[in-house]
């Protein structure tokens, strides 16, 4: 990125070519939506070319590219939510860091939904379902695989608190992925069902 | 440890970042309680399930869509490094305007000369007779004689008067 900052655009090609599949991966993951993902990366891009000239390696450079690339996500979330949300936006609003939001089909009859979907359209639901925060605190964790002082900087938390967003998240996605990983959940979910 | 410190720390033991010490007592406690060892044992599975989702490729013309981008962005000539920033631009602009103010400004200070009046201007027309030198050097002599020719001629003429009385 100093080469880049130095006006070194063979330098920017170069991180074009390294970060452009896990930021791609990294937006897809976020928004669900490729052509949205694939926007965005390119915004992505575009603002690091600009701010090349500001840039201090205070910190890693992939900290500070997907900071970029989270504000970013989350914005076009929160942007879009009125259509990208699978729940009414009239049902009972939930605390938005401690539960993740519902998805009626999959919770009533999860079972038959695993025979209609495979199980990696399912896993990328569940994580989908996840509050902003904790998504993107889950996607960094385990598939940027960056250190928990790197994540806390890109999503502006402290240590602490990164450690308890991730706890939840990784809680919830257990919860929603209970009949990959609890193979009795679905008995249990049943007999709270019944009467 | 107990259940509550373990679920602050099991995301670190399950990473492998935790130290020896808090490790041996996390296994240890694992090995006690069964709700915290199935919970881990899930968390694990999540991690191992979420290896299954699929990455994907950017699309074909990714790279030259963001190259295009990049080459549309204003760049900076090697003559712009004269052109100054805007804000030092704004700057100079304010300071030269100041400054021209200032100097246009009529002032309110009595110690500096107002308009000039006739009577001004005749004193300064007798300026050259202050300046003459043979004339200001001459000027107390002048002082003393005229007193000293008009009295005896005032006193010469009145001496008689009185006397004549």
């Amino acid at each position: 990125m100093l080469d880049v900052k130095g006006g070194d655009n063979s330098s920017f090609d170069f991180l074009l070519v390294k970060y452009r599949s896990p930021l791609v991966n990294f937006l897809y993951r976020m928004v669900r939506d490729r052509a949205t993902a694939e926007d965005l990366a390119q915004d992505v891009f575009l603002r690091v070319y600009r701010a090349r000239k500001q840039y201090i390696p205070s910190a890693k450079f992939t900290t500070w590219l997907f900071r970029i690339a989270t504000n970013a996500a989350l914005n076009s979330v929160r942007d879009n939510r009125h259509q990208k949300m699978e729940v009414s936006l009239d049902a009972p609003v939930r605390d938005e860091e401690s539960a993740p939001r519902e998805l009626p089909a999959r919770e009533t009859r999860i079972d038959e939904h695993l025979l209609e979907r495979d199980r990696a359209e399912f896993i990328q639901r569940a994580i989908a379902s996840l509050p902003e925060k904790q998504r993107a605190a889950v996607l960094l964790h385990k598939y940027e695989e960056m250190d928990y002082a790197e994540i806390a900087k890109v999503l502006d938390c402290t240590d602490a608190a990164l450690k308890s967003l991730l706890f939840r998240a990784y809680e919830n996605l257990r919860i929603q992925l209970a009949p990959l990983v609890n193979p009795s959940a679905p008995a249990r979910a049943e007999e709270r069902r019944s009467p | 440890m107990n259940c509550e410190k373990l679920t602050q720390e099991l995301i670190t033991y399950l990473d492998g970042r935790m130290h020896e010490v808090e490790r041996r007592e996390t296994e240890e406690h694992l090995r006690g309680c069964a709700t915290c060892r199935e919970r881990a044992e899930q968390f694990r599975r999540v991690w191992t399930a979420m290896d299954e989702v699929p990455v994907i490729d950017p699309s074909f013309g990714f790279d030259a869509r963001v190259r295009q981008r990049v080459a549309a962005e204003p760049g900076r000539n090697w003559f712009g490094w004269f052109v100054p920033q805007a804000r030092l631009a704004f700057s100079a602009v304010l300071l030269i305007a100041l400054t021209v103010w200032i100097a246009k400004r009529p002032s309110g200070n009595p110690g500096t000369p107002g308009p000039m009046t006739e009577q001004d201007f005749n004193a300064i027309k007798d300026l050259g007779v202050l300046e003459n030198y043979d004339v200001v050097t001459k000027m107390d002599a002048l002082s003393e004689l005229v007193p000293a020719v008009d009295q005896p001629t005032q006193n010469s003429e009145a001496e008689p008067t009185q006397s004549n009385d």
